[in-house]
C-alpha cells in the first residue's frame, strides 16, 4: 500500500543549453496528494509533463506504477494509460461534443464498445455535476464547466495518477471554486494527485505534502502545516510572503 | 425628497404600442436605409443599376429574345432568313449536344456513359445529404467500387485473373527489375574505374533478386497452373477470397471476435463476384472504347472528379509530411510541393503527354488520358497540401498534447483530432482549389484530349452550322455548364462549412 506509485530519481532535463530540471528526486505514494508550487519559470510544468512523457528528458528515471520511463521513453503508451492530465487551457476537443470528448479515448485506446463508453462517460460527467450538458460543444460552456469536463475526460480512462497543471489559473474567480470543489471530491475518493497550483487554500485543505520548486530544483517539501507555518528556505519565505500577502 | 421620488421623467401611465414609422420598415424603409441613405450610396446605387442594365439586358436579349429556337442547319440562324438580328443559335447546340457530351464515343455504346453518370449521381447525391444513413458504406462504394466499375464501363475490356495473378505479376515485375538493376551494374563494372566495388554490389543485388525469385516461385507456379485451367478468373477469385477472408478473420481477432470481419469481407467478395458476372468481365467484358475517342463533358467530368478525389489525400499526405520530424520525409514533401507549384499546369500536361513516354521503358505505355490525370492530380495535390498545411498550423499545440496525454497514438491523434479540425478551417480554400481545378481541366485540350471546351471548338469548324453567332452561342452554353458545376460546388461547400462549424456558434 505504501509503495510509491510515482518514483522520480535523478531527473535532469535541458532545453538546449538551458538546465530546466536539476537532479529531481520525488516519490509519490498511492493516494497521496502533492501540491507543487514555486515562482514562474521554475520548471513546475516541465516536471509534471515529464511524468506522462509530454516532454523528453536527458538523464534520470521515472517509474509510474512499476512501469519504467527512461530517457529513451520506451513505455510511453503504457505510462500514459495510467496517468491522466488536466491542463491550464482545458484543451478540450472543440469539434466534438462533451460526451464525445469523454468517450474518444476509451473507444480508441481501450477498445471499449461505444455504448459502455458512453455509460461510463455519463457517470463521470455526473460526478463533475454537468450530465445535462453532455451534448453541448465545449465552446458553448463556461471556463469552469470546460475544466470540469476536462477532469471527467481524464477520469474516463481510469488513471491511477492525476496530474493538474495550474487547472484554475485561466478561470474567473467565481469559477475557481467549482473546479477546486471537484478536485477536493476527487481527493476524498483517494485519487493520487500531483497538482501545480497557487491556490494555497487548496494546498492547506487537501495536500499531504507541499513541494516548493525554484530554478529547476525542489528546494523544500513538507506537510502543509509545517510548510506555511515555518518555511525553512529564504526563497520559500519570500515566495510565501508575496503570494499570501 | 419628493423631487427624487417622482421626477418629471418617470411615466405615470404606460405608453401604448405604436407601429414603427413607415419610413423605416418594409420595402420603402429598406430602400431608404440601404440604398439611398447617403450621397455616396446614392451614387453607388445608380452605378450598380446602370451596370445591371448594361449586362443583364443584352444577355437576356441575346440568349432569349433574339434567339433562334429551331432549325435544321445554319440557314435558320442567318439574319436574312430569320428577319431580325439573330442572337443565340440554339438549334446548333441541339445538333451538337451528343458531341459536346460524349465526344467521339461510338453512338451504339453511349448508354455506357449514361449508365456511369447515373451510377455516379445515385452514389454521390445520398453521400452529400447529411441526413441519410450508412455514410461509411456509401463512401466506400463511391470512392473504391465506383471508379473500378466506371473504368470497365467506360473503357470496357475484361480481366484474365484476380488477386493472386496480380500479386504474382507485381512480385515478378519487382523481382525482374531488381535482377535487371544488378545486371546493369555488372555490365558497368566492366568499364568503370571502381569496377570491383560495382561488381560486388551488382552480384549482391542479383543474388538477392534470385533469392526473391525462389521465394515467390510457388506463387508464380500456382498462377501458371490457374491460368492453364479453363476457369482461370473464377479459380483465382476463389483462392483470393479464401486468403483475404482468412486474413481478415485472424486480424479481426480470430475465433472470438473475427466473425464480423469474416462476414463483411465475404460479403464484399460476393458483391465483387456479382459485378464481374453482370459485366461479363470473366469473358472479355464490354467492347473496348479507347480513350482517344472519349470527349466532351465526359472527359471534363472524368478529369475533374478524378482530380478532386485524388488530390485531397495527396495534399493531406504531403502537408503532414511537410510537418514531419523525420528529415527525409520532410525534405521530400517540401521538394515535391515546391516543384509542382513552381511549374505551370500547361508544362505539366505537355511533359506528361509528350515527354514521359520517352523516359518510360520501351514496352511500358500509359494511356494518354491517364497521364493527364496523374499530372493534374499531382499538380492539384501540391496546392491542396499548402491549403491543408494552413489548417494544420491553426491547431493549437495543446490539442495534440491533450490527445497524447489520453494515450492516443500519432495516427489516431492526427485522424481524429487534428485533421478534422484543420480541414474544417480550410474548407473555403479547398473548394477554391477544386473549382479552379474544374476550370483548369479545359487545358487538357492542348494535349489532344477533347474535353467540353475542346469538343466545342472542334464543332465550330462544321460548315453546316457556321453562322456569325455560332461561336458566341457555343461559348455561352459552355459558360453556363461550367457555371452550374462551379456554383453548385461553391454553394455546397458553404452548406458543409456552416454545418461542420456548428461547434463555433454559441
Ligand atoms: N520549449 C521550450 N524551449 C525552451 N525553454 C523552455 C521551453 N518550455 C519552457 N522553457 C523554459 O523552461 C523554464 C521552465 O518552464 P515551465 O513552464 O516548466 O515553468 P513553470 O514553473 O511551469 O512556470 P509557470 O508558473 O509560469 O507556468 C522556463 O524558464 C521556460 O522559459
Ligand atoms: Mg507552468
Amino acid at each position: 500500500m505504501s509503495d510509491p506509485i510515482v518514483k522520480i530519481s535523478g531527473l535532469n532535463k535541458w532545453y538546449g543549453e538551458f538546465h530546466v530540471l536539476r537532479d529531481i528526486d520525488l516519490e509519490v505514494k498511492k493516494g497521496e496528494r502533492i501540491v507543487i508550487c514555486g515562482p514562474s519559470g521554475s520548471g513546475k510544468s516541465t516536471l509534471i509533463r515529464c511524468i506522462n512523457a509530454l516532454e523528453e528528458f536527458q538523464e534520470g528515471e521515472i517509474v509510474v506504477d512499476g512501469i519504467e520511463l527512461g530517457p529513451n521513453l520506451k513505455h510511453i503508451d503504457a505510462v500514459r494509460r495510467e496517468v491522466g492530465m488536466v491542463f491550464q487551457s482545458f484543451n478540450l476537443f472543440p469539434h466534438l461534443t462533451v460526451l464525445d470528448n469523454c468517450t474518444l479515448a476509451p473507444i480508441w485506446v481501450r477498445n471499449i464498445p461505444k455504448k459502455d463508453a458512453e455509460e461510463t462517460a455519463m457517470k463521470f460527467l455526473e460526478r463533475v455535476k454537468i450530465p445535462h450538458q453532455a451534448n453541448k460543444f465545449p465552446g458553448q460552456m463556461s471556463g469552469g464547466q470546460q475544466q470540469r469536463v476536462a477532469i471527467a475526460r481524464a477520469l474516463t480512462m481510469n488513471p491511477k495518477v492525476m496530474l493538474f497543471d495550474e487547472p484554475t489559473s485561466a478561470l474567473d474567480p467565481e469559477m475557481v471554486k467549482e473546479v477546486l470543489d471537484t478536485m477536493v471530491d476527487l481527493a476524498e475518493e483517494g485519487m493520487t494527485m500531483l497538482v501545480v497550483t497557487h491556490e494555497m487554500g487548496f494546498a492547506r485543505e487537501v495536500a499531504n505534502r507541499v513541494v516548493f520548486m525554484d530554478a529547476g530544483q525542489i528546494i523544500e517539501a513538507n506537510t502543509p502545516n509545517e510548510f506555511f507555518a515555518s518555511p525553512q528556505h529564504a526563497r520559500t519565505k519570500l515566495f510565501l510572503s508575496q503570494i499570501l500577502r | 425628497m419628493t423631487d427624487i421620488a417622482s421626477p418629471s421623467f418617470v411615466r405615470h401611465d404606460l405608453v401604448n404600442e405604436r407601429p414603427a414609422p413607415v419610413k423605416t420598415t418594409g420595402f420603402i424603409g429598406w430602400v431608404r436605409t440601404r440604398l439611398f441613405n447617403s450621397p455616396t450610396n446614392i451614387l453607388l446605387t445608380i452605378l450598380g443599376a446602370l451596370l445591371l442594365w448594361f449586362t443583364i439586358v443584352p444577355s437576356v436579349r441575346f440568349l432569349m429574345v433574339d434567339a433562334v429556337w429551331s432549325g435544321n442547319d445554319r440557314t435558320a440562324c442567318l439574319a436574312e432568313n430569320a428577319g431580325f438580328a439573330v442572337g443565340a443559335c440554339w438549334p446548333y447546340i441541339q445538333a451538337k449536344l451528343p458531341q459536346l457530351i460524349y465526344g467521339f464515343y461510338p453512338e451504339a455504346e453511349r448508354w455506357r456513359v449514361n449508365l456511369t453518370f447515373v451510377l455516379a449521381a445515385v452514389l454521390l447525391v445520398p453521400m452529400l445529404v447529411p441526413r441519410l444513413p450508412a455514410k461509411g458504406l456509401n463512401a466506400g462504394l463511391f470512392f473504391f467500387a465506383f471508379p473500378v466499375v466506371a473504368f470497365f464501363l467506360l473503357h470496357g475490356g475484361g480481366i484474365k485473373g484476380f488477386g493472386l495473378s496480380w500479386t504474382a505479376g507485381l512480385l515478378e515485375l519487382f523481382d525482374d527489375s531488381i535482377i535487371g538493376a544488378g545486371n546493369v551494374l555488372l555490365n558497368l563494372s566492366k568499364t568503370s574505374a571502381v569496377a570491383p566495388l560495382l561488381w560486388v554490389i551488382g552480384n549482391l543485388i542479383v543474388l538477392v533478386g534470385t533469392a526473391i525469385h525462389w521465394l515467390v516461385f510457388p506463387l508464380i507456379w500456382l498462377r501458371d497452373q490457374i491460368q492453364g485451367s479453363g476457369q482461370s478468373v473464377w479459380v483465382d477469385f476463389a483462392v483470393t477470397t479464401a486468403v483475404v477472408c482468412l486474413i481478415a478473420f485472424f486480424l479481426g481477432g480470430g475465433l472470438r471476435t473475427g466473425w464480423r470481419a469474416l462476414a463483411s469481407s465475404f460479403a464484399t467478395f460476393v458483391a465483387i463476384a456479382i459485378v464481374i458476372k453482370l459485366m461479363g468481365l470473366d469473358h472479355g467484358g464490354l467492347p473496348i472504347v479507347l480513350t482517344n475517342l472519349w470527349g466532351g463533358l465526359l472527359v471534363t467530368l472524368v478529369v475533374s472528379v478524378t482530380g478532386i478525389v485524388t488530390s485531397l489525400p495527396i495534399g493531406i499526405a504531403l502537408a503532414l509530411g511537410r510537418r514531419s520530424t523525420i528529415p527525409l520525409i520532410r525534405i521530400f514533401s517540401i521538394a515535391f510541393i515546391e516543384f509542382w507549384r513552381g511549374v505551370p499546369l500547361i508544362t505539366v500536361l505537355f511533359f506528361a503527354t509528350y515527354m514521359l513516354p520517352l523516359f518510360l521503358p520501351g514496352n511500358f505505355t500509359v494511356d494518354g488520358l491517364v497521364r493527364a490525370l496523374i499530372g493534374i492530380a499531382l499538380f492539384t495535390g501540391a496546392y491542396q497540401a499548402e491549403n491543408v498545411r494552413g489548417g494544420l498550423a491553426a491547431i493549437p499545440r495543446g490539442q495534440g498534447e491533450a490527445a497524447a496525454a489520453l494515450g492516443l497514438s500519432w495516427w489516431k491523434t492526427t485522424s481524429l483530432i487534428v485533421l478534422p479540425q484543420a480541414l474544417r478551417h480550410v474548407i473555403p480554400n479547398l473548394v477554391n482549389s477544386f473549382i479552379s481545378l474544374f476550370k483548369d481541366t479545359s487545358l487538357v485540350s492542348i494535349v489532344a484530349l477533347f474535353d467540353l471546351l475542346g469538343s466545342l471548338r472542334a464543332s465550330f469548324s462544321d460548315p453546316k452550322w457556321s453562322t456569325p453567332s455560332t461561336a458566341f452561342t457555343g461559348f455561352a452554353f459552355a459558360g453556363i455548364i461550367y457555371f452550374i458545376f462551379c456554383f453548385g460546388m461553391s454553394r455546397y461547400s458553404l452548406f458543409v462549412e456552416h454545418r461542420l462549424n456548428a461547434h463555433r456558434r454559441n
